[in-house]
């Protein structure tokens, strides 16, 4: 049962090279199983998987419980509000209950950074990370990268700018790993208040002025800013912001290059962007969607144990369940 | 009575009169009796062959939590002391953040009873500087200090109103104790959990910035200009704050300050992996504060160490990093973790480092202690500096085991404990 993974996929920044090129590769051939009018394969036929979501989230909770069917799984729901957790019950402890009830995997998002490795260092199960905190959220940087790669053919050399709150950012945070660890060259643009002590040593460019950002860039990341940020006086009006930081069609007509937008979402229109770059030609927003689910299968496959060579024979009607 | 004790042939070191010989000491009546080479034994002596050992007064730490009363379940007053005997301590000053809240004479009164009950170490109660460590009115100092308080603070949470301070030094003159701060500017560290710095912004955890430290200790050093009164800076953590402290010395503020053994051997980088076990307040800084701390406790910018013994629960410490409490125990490593990483690595010499946790400590808060004159009370403690043994949370006498140095082989321990006289604690027989 080596997997190519580990146990568990806390995060990119403890993954090789290789190890992230071998998840992208893999999402290649799920990429099309989604096409298909019956969009399930048995690769994970009999493995059960626990969804384990401390936090409010839509669309990577869907997302992985259409990867985790797709793959034939058998899943549960866990939401922290009316749970055991609400009741007062520590993450040890449930860890243990989940345990105790000989599960293969859990696929975790919890408020507080470090959640995901303190589950995966207690449980037998495969831990996904699925955010946690401020610190990583991998499947999103995996989905961004894949992304990049379809648009660009390539990663390495390309110039990635992530735009808004990097400090409270788990999107930024796995973003510059995997870009880094690719050959990409990762730039940081908003302000002071909302970078993170020390960002530049990860060996990123800073940028202060969101122009600055989108004359140097070929991707823009734009990430989602939360409008608790205003409240904690970070910044002082998402009026302001935008005039400021906002990735509007006025700056990218401006660009000396074609930029690709993204944004993990959930979009603030009006605020972090422009709707009409939301909506425009540069905007590669639901194709990231749509390569998370894909994204997330390789993941599961790959940490089931499934063989990356196999990938296409697993997602094959005749293909068995993943050793 | 106990019986007279002749302790022969060991290194006898007293930083109080810079004393440093290879002779015998005599303890007799609770007191140190003499101190000599060829000391004769008085009838039904107890005679001990400390060749090899070094000789020393007990060690003072005067900053400890106790827990007791209201958290029994982690640390109680008996089994603190215990722990307090092994590590070689013979006194330590016990913080007032108990439940209910140190802040009147009879809970002052309620921790020297328990404390001479089980007759371990002296405890000496540091009371509230405010009615509940809420900041909001202040307590009776001096009915505290006649129940045995030895200072007050509010440690734990920062003393917020700096008019409240200012009142607290000055009220504390009139009995002739210092008042301890946690210096922490409350709006800087709001929900942080570690140094800021490259490895909080790695982990994705809120940092700490220096500056919540230094703008307090800034501020109480102002006041202590302005009211004439004694501040005692606890567990300095940051290279600015050291440049503070020396600079007020150097105008003639009364101010005394701390360090803990965590501080002065760890850096952020402990944090790494999520081991709640480095989380602490303040946080664990940088290899650069880690350097000046050092310097500082050399020069006596920094006047003493003690361990902010911390006790938690083992499960309280199982959790996420953010849901973690602040805090580990120390007293049964401190003078191990500082021998090796300060003796050993040449930073002290034995002597300096003798005088950072019993002399200097004592005379931080004019305790008895910290001496081996003949007269004194023969708080003694024995050292062991050649046995190395490695940390193992599991035997200590502490009830609780969070820890950063698990696992981790060190040098020196007390063989011998005597509070007035009495042996407190002995080593087992040193291990192979």
């Amino acid at each position: 049962m080596t997997a190519a993974l580990g146990k568990d996929l806390v995060g990119l920044e403890h993954l090789s090279p290789d190890q992230i090129r071998l998840i992208l590769d893999t999402a290649e051939p799920f990429k099309e199983v989604s096409e298909r009018p019956i969009k399930k394969v048995p690769a994970l036929r009999g493995k059960t998987i626990v969804n384990l979501f401390f936090e409010a989230s839509t669309r990577t909770r869907i997302s992985f419980e259409f990867a985790e069917k797709r793959l034939s799984a058998d899943t549960v729901n866990v939401a922290a509000s009316g749970s055991a957790v609400q009741k007062g019950e520590t993450l040890v402890d449930t860890a243990k209950n989940l345990e105790a009830m000989r599960i293969d995997m859990v696929v975790i998002r919890h408020p507080s950074s470090g959640a995901a490795l303190f589950l995966g260092n207690r449980i037998r199960s495969n831990v996904v990370n699925a955010g946690d905190g401020t610190h990583e959220h991998p499947t999103q940087a995996l989905l961004d990268l894949l992304t990049i790669r379809d648009r660009h053919g390539k990663i390495a050399g390309l110039k990635v700018c992530l735009v808004g709150d990097i400090q409270h950012s788990r999107v930024a945070r796995s973003n510059i790993w995997g870009l880094l660890k690719l050959g990409a060259e990762v730039g940081v643009c908003g302000p002071d208040t909302l970078m993170p002590r020390g960002i530049e040593e990860l060996g990123v460019c800073r940028f202060r002025r969101i122009e600055e950002a989108i004359e140097w860039a070929d991707v823009l990341n734009v990430l989602r800013l939360q409008l608790e940020r205003m409240e904690k006086g970070f910044i002082p009006s998402l009026r302001e912001y935008y005039r400021v930081f906002g990735v509007t069609l006025e700056r990218l007509d401006r660009a000396p290059r074609e930029l690709t937008i993204m944004h993990p979402g959930p979009m603030n229109r009006g605020v972090e962007i422009d709707s009409r770059v939301a909506d425009g030609a540069h905007s590669v927003i639901l194709a990231q969607v749509t390569n998370g689910v894909a994204v997330r299968m390789a993941v599961l496959y790959l940490l089931a144990g499934g063989r990356p060579e196999l990938a296409d024979a697993a997602k094959g009607p005749a293909g068995g369940t993943a050793e | 009575m106990t019986r007279p004790l002749l302790l022969t042939g060991g290194r006898v070191i007293d930083p109080s009169r810079d004393f440093d010989q290879t002779t015998d000491v005599l303890v007799q009546d609770g007191k140190v009796a003499a101190i000599g080479a060829g000391l004769g034994s008085p009838d039904g002596a107890d005679v001990r062959d400390v060749r090899g050992r070094v000789v020393a007064p007990g060690l003072v730490d005067v900053h400890v939590h106790l827990r007791e009363p209201g958290n029994e379940d982690v640390e109680t007053i008996a089994s603190g002391t215990r722990a307090a005997a092994a590590g070689g301590f013979t006194a330590v000053c016990a913080m007032p953040n108990t439940d209910p809240v140190t802040d009147n004479q009879a809970a002052v009164g309620f921790i020297v009873r328990q404390s001479v009950r089980a007759g371990l170490a002296r405890v000496y109660p540091i009371g509230a500087i405010s009615v509940g460590q809420k900041g909001e009115q202040l307590s009776e100092f001096g009915e505290m200090v006649g129940a045995g308080a030895v200072a007050v603070s509010d440690d734990g949470k920062p003393v917020v109103s700096s008019h409240m301070m200012r009142t607290a030094l000055e009220y504390a003159r009139s009995f002739g104790i210092p008042v301890a701060d946690h210096c922490e500017e409350p709006n800087l560290s709001a929900g942080g959990v570690m140094h800021e710095g490259l490895v909080a912004t790695r982990l994705g955890l809120k940092g700490i910035p220096a500056a919540a430290e230094e703008i307090m200790v800034g501020r109480d050093l102002l006041l202590a200009g302005l009211t004439g009164g004694h501040i005692h800076l606890c567990h300095m953590s940051t290279r600015g704050s050291v440049e503070l402290i020396r600079r007020a010395k150097e105008q003639g503020i009364r101010v005394t300050a701390e360090v803990t053994p965590h501080h002065l051997t760890l850096t952020d980088h402990a944090c790494e992996g999520y081991d709640t076990h480095a989380k602490m307040n303040p946080p664990l800084r940088e290899a650069a504060d880690v350097a000046a701390l050092r310097a500082a406790l050399k020069q006596g910018v920094i006047d003493c160490i003690a361990s902010d013994h911390a006790p938690h629960a083992y499960d309280a410490k199982e959790a996420a990093f953010d849901d973690a409490p602040f805090g580990i125990v120390g007293l049964e490593t401190a003078f191990a973790v500082a021998y090796t990483e300060l003796v050993a690595a040449g930073v002290l010499t034995l002597a300096e480092l003798i005088a950072r946790m019993s002399t200097a400590p004592a005379a931080v808060l004019r305790l008895p202690g910290g001496s081996l004159k003949p007269g004194a009370a023969a708080d003694v403690v024995v050292l062991d500096l050649t046995t190395r043994w490695t940390v193992d949370p599991t035997t200590f006498f502490s009830k609780s085991r969070n820890t950063p140095f698990a696992g981790r082989t060190l040098t020196g321990r007390a063989a011998l404990t005597l509070v007035g006289g009495s042996i407190v604690h002995e080593a087992v027989a040193a291990t192979s």
